[in-house]
């Protein structure tokens, strides 16, 4: 996911001589292209992410549109005063791309995961907030960046994602894709958990209940639309996110949903406490915390088969 | 070059801006009157003298940027923009009040001639460099100053800002620290000791001047010599005191946060009326 946004990136950049490329001295041998093509327009600022967004901004109010591009946790939370001061408030120019959500980083330890990014950029000043779930939907957010003036977070997983679209989607930043119709159902889902969303619907179909599949690959500005027109005709709804289950996809769509009188059931698949000891690459991490295909369809199966007035296959 | 009628109006433009000051702080009850008197004579030698900037163009592509990194002395910004022709007596009015124009932190208008929103101390050096090494690249004229205070240089971020400077040889940047001694708490030599502050920023590939910040003459020459070296960027160490002006506020840590009451404010005026 990541080499197809920076790829594309090389493509934007050589047509706008105006775009920058910062990073906190990370992504070896990612951005050689980008380097030697425009080297004088890539910064590597070093291990310094708090400089690294100061200097952006003192770069974006100089006329110049910047991506950064770290780990989510050096970009995101090391410098998150910086961003919600000098890009947000200020209105920037600014991308922010962070790499590694939820376990993408699985063996190499807490410090490196992305759980609570969703969380601290939603509740940011002026920032959009996008997810692409393959490196299809990269590519298309990272065209439709240059679009959007001001600053945005883009949250990507790392390499060898995927693939979830044949063709290009349309994908339309704010606005829900939907991947999938079923009538019973409706699974909100984000980024990296897009194929496990699919997966879930697949095996429900065989047991009767029709689901619909909704990609939040923008988290804000949320299409609160889609989200209440679905919760008017469909009586369960669940939300999938790599995020901890606290501030992310499932409490935005739950917020929307108690504001619109839903009387349904309710579910948010993510992380919970305790983040526990388990230690393993990010299938492993996703299996531990029950982020799995198997897990949730049969968690949201055993919803189906209590709401009343249904009876569900089996 | 400086003379000695440009000190003396440069000298009577700060007793202005002094009294500008207090009597703010005493109309709003806001804090910081002693970073603000503390850093007068370096903004008002700026700003009279050695930016290019102009009131009737504020937003001027290749004008000088002033970052004010230390938010807090925000008063000596806006009173000093005043005297300059970028803030009316109204926007001065407006200072601190509810459905006001002036919070008591920096907030960016480059229509009245504030360049970045500060409050949150270790930001601006960083902005700076950005703007100065976007400067570079496009080959403008422009320098960038960032008036950064002493305590701040407490904040990490400051000298990660330091180190991009010196690497990018950013010549067009110049940093002026208030060194006025003192923090929020206590002296700065007690809380974090920065006795080698000017063998520290050359260390980091700096060139440094070490001046009186209330000596004009002083001021005016170092912001004359700029830029100090072809390859560094620049820093003006201007050892000032906290409270300047004001006898009883001078050097005491009790004016960081106070405002003066009504006996205290007579006294002031009547210091800097006779000053």
């Amino acid at each position: 996911m990541r080499d197809t946004f920076v790829k594309h990136l090389c493509d934007m950049a050589q047509r706008d001589t105006d775009l920058y490329l910062l990073t906190g001295d990370l992504g070896f041998r990612l951005f050689d292209e980008f380097r030697e093509r425009f080297s004088d327009r890539f910064l590597d600022m070093g291990i310094a992410e708090q400089n690294m967004i100061g200097v952006a901004a003192g770069l974006a109010l100089s006329g110049k549109k910047v991506y950064c591009y770290s780990i989510i946790p050096f970009l995101v939370m090391r410098a998150y005063e910086q961003i919600r001061v000098d890009i947000a408030y200020h209105n920037l120019d600014v991308k922010l791309v962070g790499v590694g959500g939820g376990f993408t980083y699985g063996m190499e330890g807490f410090t490196h995961f992305g759980l609570e990014d969703f969380a601290l950029m939603r509740s940011l000043p002026n920032m959009t907030v996008v997810v692409p779930a393959d490196p299809v939907e990269a590519r298309c957010v990272a065209e439709l960046s240059a679009t959007v003036a001001g600053p945005m977070y883009i949250r990507l997983g790392r390499t060898g994602d995927p693939v979830l679209h044949d063709a290009t989607p349309p994908l339309e930043i704010g606005k829900a894709m939907i991947l999938r119709e079923g009538v019973d159902a409706s699974i909100f889902v984000t980024g990296s958990m897009a194929a496990v969303a699919l997966s879930v619907a697949d095996r429900l179909e065989h047991t009767g209940i029709a689901a619909t599949v909704i990609n939040m690959h923008t988290l804000k500005p949320l299409d609160v639309e889609t989200i209440k027109s679905t919760a008017s005709t469909r009586k369960i709804i669940i939300s999938i996110e790599e995020h901890n289950i606290s501030g992310g996809l499932g409490s935005a769509i739950g917020e929307v949903l108690l504001e619109s009188h839903y009387h349904g059931l309710f579910k948010r698949f993510g992380i919970s406490e305790p983040l526990g000891t388990a230690m393993g690459d990010a299938d492993f991490l996703r299996d531990t915390h029950g982020l799995t295909a198997d897990n949730i369809f049969q968690q949201i199966f055993d919803m189906a088969r209590k709401e009343k007035g249904k009876s569900y296959g089996n | 070059m400086t003379t000695s009628c440009d000190i003396g109006r440069l000298s009577e433009i700060s007793k202005t801006i002094r009294r500008e000051i207090l009597e703010l702080i005493y109309r709003t009850r806001s804090p910081h009157i002693g970073p603000s008197f503390s850093i007068v004579e370096v903004l008002v030698a700026l700003y009279f003298k050695y930016l290019n900037v102009d009131p009737a163009d504020p937003s001027k592509a290749d004008r000088d940027r002033l970052i004010m990194s230390k938010g807090h002395a925000c008063l000596t910004l806006y009173t000093v923009l005043k005297e300059r022709g970028f803030l009316s007596a109204d926007d001065l009015k407006g200072f601190a009040k509810n459905g006001g124009t002036l919070e008591q932190h920096p907030n960016r208008d480059v229509s009245k001639g504030i360049e970045l929103s500060t409050g949150s101390l270790g930001h601006g050096l960083s902005v700076g460099a950005g703007m100065a090494f976007a400067a570079k690249k496009d080959g403008k004229k422009q320098r960038v100053f960032v008036i950064l205070g002493d305590g701040e240089l407490n904040e990490g971020a400051i000298w990660e800002a330091v180190m991009f400077a010196s690497q990018h040889k950013l010549n067009n940047l110049v940093s002026v620290v208030d060194c006025n001694g003192m923090q929020a708490l206590g002296y700065t030599k007690d809380i974090i000791d920065l006795a080698h502050l000017s063998d520290t920023w050359k260390s980091f590939g700096w060139a440094v001047r070490e001046v009186n910040g209330h000596n004009l003459a002083e001021v005016c020459t170092s912001l004359e010599g700029l830029p100090f070296s072809e390859d560094k960027p620049n820093v003006i160490l201007a050892r000032t005191v906290k409270g300047k002006g004001v006898s009883f506020m001078e050097n005491k840590l009790l004016w960081h946060y106070r405002a003066p009451d009504e006996r205290e404010y007579e006294a002031a005026i009547k210091e800097l009326n006779n000053a």
